[in-house]
């Protein structure tokens, strides 16, 4: 190994957390291998997929670009900081209620890219949702699903459409 | 996709990145934002002994408006210059913003990154080209000021020298009835532009009294398309006008064929979209008359 | 937007949860908090790391390779060649369809990022410096990318360690229907046309790439394989034939999947790399590839070149068809393509279409990319069946100057002739294609548009509008006819009920995605009346889960959602012999409804299905055995045939070529439906998935072999920007064989979707002379039409 591993605290989820890494160690592999919070995914390795979608002193960031040591005495958000305790986020439960996901494997850079949407702009457009998970591949679901989870936090899904899914006693969309 | 070994350190003031870059010159590699830096380093298409971070030098971010200039500090990012104050009258600043990369992108990557990182498919340069701006860099020599028009030499290459940090953009503020737009063509959102095309007009009594075309993707660097601005200025802004105009562009870029478009494809979308930015700039410019 | 003819009616309330109900995921609650357990989650203790060293080259003698330098590199381990497998005997493994593959080579690569050497090392990071340590030495070779070209006379051989008389790039011929009845009926045809037609190479990209941990427990004699696998059952028996390990000493554990797409079929050579390093270091060795080796190296789909030619009468009723397509299969055959079908199912290609004459041929061919030839969420080359005949048929309408939809209408098979024989063999189960069209049609506003459209055409403005009536094939499939390698492509499930009144059910098919934990949960709910809180269901550890082929080819409802009615079916029967016994009746007196028996004419003498489920364990008759548990193995009595109705209408940009769709309608009918939400939510991911390929996706080569689309700055996945909003419609048409009516649904959409959208796209164009383009309508392609034509924005 290197000899010039840095020593590092990033305080992830609000708990400060330390570690020696090799400069070159990218963010994701520190939240991921190091720290063990594997919620947050890699789906690519050119910052196309979102996947790695974390906060980092608030503003969403894709974490395979990031080096750890960049993170040094700034803040990280994962998808585990989300819920508290057993009360969900608004958006988890969101996309659980609309049926956002499919194989879950986007689902973490989704949620947390939405929920920077959502501090920017509480009530966005269509459009401004649609733009605003555009660095965010979901290869299942189509977004359809997705767009609505995020409009159902944002109180802006249309009325027709807002009916909790679980009770539909016929064929809905 | 893992970077190969590199040093690091992250100096809290720019005099200390300065003496760093002269003491280790063509060893230390400035990182910015890094979405420039990064994808090469994991392709292991770079190999630094050391990456020196501008995290935390302070005063790189200030946007402001001073002296007859939007002045844009070189950490700023792509998404502090889009929601700026200061940018609110810079149409086509905040469009080439709007359009780079993705959200998260928009919030890390920085200006400076992307102008001194100069990839033949940025859209800043075009910007820079379309409003005749200065890029301000510094070393431990001191400061020079260097116009937009002859900085990027080509491909991945600029007048900035391995000891100097692009510190500031300047941007010159434009006359009354002037208006500029940014186009850009793109295979999908997020996506590197086609061809991406920055328009910056002064139209005077019916007449285009200053026009500036920056012009990227379609040429091993951006760069300024002069001879469809000379053929504006001095002219109404009529369709046959800014048609000349636009072919002319397109007569100037050299595009390559590839996973874009063939090369006749994208000269005729420099055309194209070159008709459209003049198209609306003058719209614009007029009501701003 | 939804419409729907039909709604089924309920049998169970929404607490139970079963058929038709909207049933909230059971496998959400992990994935929303960053809790699912996806490959590269898992770490063992003592794992080390495997990363692989790749060819730059499409085709080249390997003269040496040096691991001095891979093997100083601080944390490597061990640096493994094609010469070190070839001690062993595992430098060639077969593929699924029969023909064998390179783990590593000992002489030639055959394609660009093909695996050339594996480092393994104590960190990912190690792992990756030993690959860029080792050294190769090639000899670039003469390269061929084109099938064609590889057919001529004079092409070199690819394989030339095929038998004797194999020595030619063709790897088979396959053939379906009557040739000379398909010629005479062309022949007597009063108008015949003909196309070529190309479907490119794709990739499913799904966003989790593939990996695996292989962990070798020398002193158990206990290989487990923790793998991204669709298919694990399928996996275990092969590593057992190949490595010569018993069977029983084999797990393959499969856990969540982030999207398969059929990408996670085969069996790559990372995954016996892994198991070959395991066994040598007595580690667990992990292999994760990235995104540009899953895009460069993996199963790819379609690939087909087709001709195609149809005879019709003038009046527009079609007569007959001839196909005939070369497969370009890469250097080896890796489709996952029952045995007797090396061209998948694509003689379903007559569509849903009543007419007699239909001859299809392809020939698979051997070239210099990458192996495979299948996947993209359709197995079975129905997308390129489909394709065709949808465009052909929109071709034949144009040229008649008939309607596209009228002359669908005029030719389409009608609901009475079900079971319809077709000319190619198949017996479609059950259709209505007439009414999902019709609704389609109302839901569009179909007349408003083609009104539109002239108003517009004459203005100079490019608008289009295509439909896709297709029929898909799926549920594989019937033990006759249907084999991967030897293995009958059957499915199980195994329902075990506790005590308690809750219920384990471990079914043989994967999900990579779809919502297993829920579907199967809501059929035995549907046919036991547990709530489907109270039923867990497992799957992908082939220690605990019944044998079964896996999850591709939407046969998983159709074929495991079988066996596991019929599981539940058999509990149901035991039951009511428990509840006889509990109430002293005859059982014949007993009658089933919402969840438990009672006495016909008594209905207050009732036993629930929990209090029978208690009797099992404490109180069952004499002479029964204790316990309520059972098993099924589903051999399907027929394939399962969805279809629907997509209308697409398009608006070209004449100054760039872009093609924006305006709106996009899918009427989809996949029989009874199991949870209507997760079947909209599998349209919807459908038609992305179709939509991709036909606008944005390619994966192409240049001449020497270079991929040109290698990683996703270049292979366009669809972002939500582009996505078109979708607009779905329901027709409900039960399968008559499946034991719950239902047909599947998975693909189904990424079948339909490409050819409307390619048929309003030459509909924008046909008056102005063009019959076809080829998918993808990328901007410069439309663009150069444009031009071609003289039109100018």
């Amino acid at each position: 190994m290197s000899d010039n591993r840095k020593h590092i605290v990033v305080k992830v989820n609000g708990e400060d957390r330390e570690a020696d890494v090799e400069p070159r160690l990218l963010l994701v592999h520190l939240l991921r291998d190091v720290y063990g919070l594997t919620g947050t995914h890699i789906g690519c390795d050119t910052s196309n997929c979102g996947a790695c979608t974390v906060h980092v002193d608030g503003e969403s960031a894709k974490s395979c670009t990031m080096l750890a040591v960049q993170a040094d005495g700034r803040e990280v958000k994962t998808i585990e900081g989300m819920a508290d305790g057993a009360a969900l986020h608004p958006l988890q439960q969101a996309f659980w209620d609309q049926h956002g996901l499919q194989c879950g494997f986007c689902t973490p850079g989704m949620i947390m890219q939405a929920a920077w949407l959502l501090g920017r702009n509480a009530t966005p457009t269509e459009t401004q949702i649609r733009e605003g998970i555009s660095g965010n591949l979901c290869r299942c679901t189509g977004y359809v699903n997705i767009v609505k989870a995020i409009q159902q936090v944002a109180g802006t899904l249309p009325h027709a459409e807002s009916a909790p899914v679980e009770a539909a006693a016929t064929i809905v969309d | 996709m893992i970077p190969p070994q590199f040093d690091y350190v992250r100096p809290g003031s720019l005099e200390e990145v300065l003496a760093i870059l002269r003491e280790r010159a063509g060893d230390a590699k400035v990182l910015s934002g890094g979405f420039s830096l990064l994808p090469l380093l994991k392709l292991r298409l770079a190999q630094p002994e050391l990456l020196v971070d501008l995290g935390n030098v302070p005063g790189l971010e200030t946007i402001t408006e001073t002296d007859g200039e939007l002045r844009i500090g070189g950490r700023a990012t792509h998404r502090n210059i889009l929601e700026s104050p200061a940018t609110v009258n810079h149409w086509m600043v905040r469009e080439a913003a709007a359009g780079i990369g993705d959200p998260q992108i928009r919030n890390w990557g920085t200006i400076g990154g992307s102008v001194a990182h100069a990839d033949p498919s940025a859209d800043w340069p075009a910007v820079l080209l379309a409003t005749r701006a200065t890029i301000v860099v510094r070393s431990a020599d001191g400061e020079r000021t260097l116009p937009a028009r002859g900085f990027f030499v080509d491909a991945f290459e600029t007048q900035i020298e391995p000891d100097e940090v692009l510190t500031e953009i300047r941007i010159p503020l434009a006359p009354p009835g002037s208006a500029g737009t940014y186009e850009k063509l793109e295979r999908r959102a997020g996506d590197f532009s086609t061809v991406g095309v920055g328009v910056r007009l002064t139209v005077a009594g019916g007449t285009i009294a200053r026009a500036g075309i920056g012009i990227t993707a379609v040429a091993p660097c951006a760069f300024a398309a002069e001879e469809a601005e000379a053929a504006l200025v001095g002219r109404a802004p009529t369709e046959a006008v800014l048609r000349t105009a636009a072919q002319a562009a397109a007569a100037q870029s050299q595009p390559v064929s590839d996973s874009h478009g063939p090369a006749d494809y994208k000269r005729a979308m420099v055309s194209e979209m070159t008709m459209r930015a003049l198209r609306r700039a003058a719209e614009r410019a007029a009501a701003n008359a | 937007m939804a419409s729907e003819t039909q709604a089924p009616k309920l049998q169970t309330t929404p607490e139970v949860g079963g058929m038709g109900h909207s049933v909230k995921r059971k496998e959400d609650p992990r994935f929303i908090r960053g809790a699912g357990t996806y490959i590269d989650d898992l770490v063992l203790p003592g794992m080390l790391w495997l990363d692989i060293v790749r060819s730059p080259y499409a085709h080249a003698t390997i003269n040496g390779i040096d691991s001095t330098a891979a093997l100083k590199v601080p944390g490597v381990a061990a640096v493994i060649t094609g010469a070190d497998l070839e001690k062993a005997g595992l430098h060639w493994m077969p593929t699924l369809a029969g023909d064998k593959q390179m783990v590593l080579p000992t002489h030639t690569v055959m394609y660009q990022s093909q695996e050339v050497a594996a480092v393994v090392a104590t960190s990912r990071y190690a792992a990756a410096d030993g690959v860029a340590a080792v050294e190769v030495d090639y000899d670039p070779l003469p390269v061929i990318v084109d099938p064609f070209k590889a057919l001529e006379p004079d092409a070199f051989v690819l394989r030339p360690d095929r038998a004797p008389d194999k020595q030619t790039n063709r790897i088979w011929h396959w053939e379906s229907g009557d040739e000379a009845a398909a010629d005479a009926g062309l022949a007597a045809a009063e108008h015949r046309i003909e196309e070529d037609i190309y479907i490119p190479r794709i990739h499913v990209a799904s966003i989790e790439t593939c990996g695996c941990i292989a962990d070798w427990d020398a002193i158990r004699g206990q290989m487990t394989l923790h793998m991204t696998s669709q298919a694990p059952h399928a996996i275990r028996t092969v590593l057992a034939l190949v490595s010569g390990l018993p069977e029983q000493n084999i797990r393959v554990i499969t856990h969540d999947i982030g999207g398969g797409f059929g990408g996670k079929v085969p069996v790559y050579p990372g995954y016996v790399l892994a198991v070959v390093a395991s066994l040598t270091t007595g580690k667990p060795v992990k292999w994760i590839e990235d995104r540009s080796e899953n895009l460069q190296a993996d199963s790819f789909a379609r690939d087909y070149h087709i001709h195609a030619e149809m005879g019709a009468t003038k009046a527009g009723k079609i007569t007959s068809l001839k196909v005939t397509t070369i497969a370009d299969h890469g250097y080896t055959d890796a489709a996952a393509d029952p045995t007797k079908f090396p061209a998948g199912l694509f003689n379903v290609i007559t569509g849903s279409y009543d007419f007699p004459n239909a001859f299809v041929e392809v020939d698979g061919v051997y070239t210099n990319k990458p192996p495979g030839g299948v996947a993209y969420r359709c197995s079975f080359r129905v997308t390129e069946a489909v394709h065709a005949i949808e465009r052909m048929v929109d071709i034949m309408a144009h040229d008649l100057d008939i309607d596209p939809g009228k002359l669908r209408m005029d030719n389409f098979i009608q609901p009475e002739q079900m079971p319809y024989k077709t000319p190619t063999g198949w017996e479609y189960d059950s259709g209505d294609y007439p009414r999902a069209l019709k609704l389609a049609m109302e839901m569009i506003g179909y007349d408003d548009l083609r009104k539109e459209q002239l108003e517009k055409r004459a203005r100079g403005e490019l608008m289009g509008i295509g439909i896709s009536s297709f029929t898909e094939i799926v549920g594989a499939g019937p033990s006759h006819d249907f084999d991967i390698l030897g293995l009958k492509m059957f499915d199980s499930c195994e329902i075990r009920v506790h005590p308690t009144g809750k219920v384990l059910a471990r079914i043989g098919v994967q999900t990579q995605g779809q919502g297993h934990e829920t579907t199967f949960a809501q059929i035995i709910a549907e046919e036991l009346g547990f709530p489907v809180a109270d039923v867990k269901i497992e799957y992908g550890d082939t220690d605990t889960a019944p044998y079964g082929l896996g999850t591709y080819a939407s046969r998983s409802t159709p074929v495991a959602g079988a066996a596991t009615a019929m599981a539940a079916r058999k509990i149901r029967e035991k039951a009511r012999h428990i509840a006889a016994h509990l109430l002293e009746a005859n059982a014949d007196d007993l009658e089933w409804t919402n969840g438990k028996f009672s006495v016909k004419g008594s209905p207050e003498q009732s036993k629930t299905i929990q209090e029978i489920a208690f009797a099992a364990y404490t109180n069952h008759p004499q002479g029964m055995e204790a316990g309520l548990e059972a098993v099924n193995y589903y051999d399907p009595p027929n394939l399962t045939f969805p279809f629907g109705s997509y209308i697409c209408v398009v608006d070209i940009d004449k100054g760039t070529g872009q093609v924006k769709i305006r709106r996009f309608v899918a009427v989809d009918d996949c029989g009874n439906i199991i949870n209507p939400m997760i079947v909209d939510g599998q349209i919807h991911g459908g038609l992305t998935m179709g939509f991709a390929p036909a606008l944005l996706e390619s994966m192409t080569y240049d001449e020497n072999g270079n991929n040109m689309a290698g990683t996703f700055m270049d292979y366009l996945l669809p972002t939500a920007v582009e996505t078109p909003a979708w607009e779905l419609g329901k027709t409900v048409t039960p399968s008559p064989h499946h034991p719950i009516g239902a047909k599947g649904v998975g693909e189904s959409a990424t079948v339909g979707a490409p050819p409307a959208i390619n048929n309003a796209v030459v509909d924008a164009l046909w008056h102005l002379g063009v019959r076809n383009i080829d998918i993808p309508l990328t901007p410069q392609k439309i663009w150069a039409i444009l031009q071609e034509k003289g039109v100018t924005a």
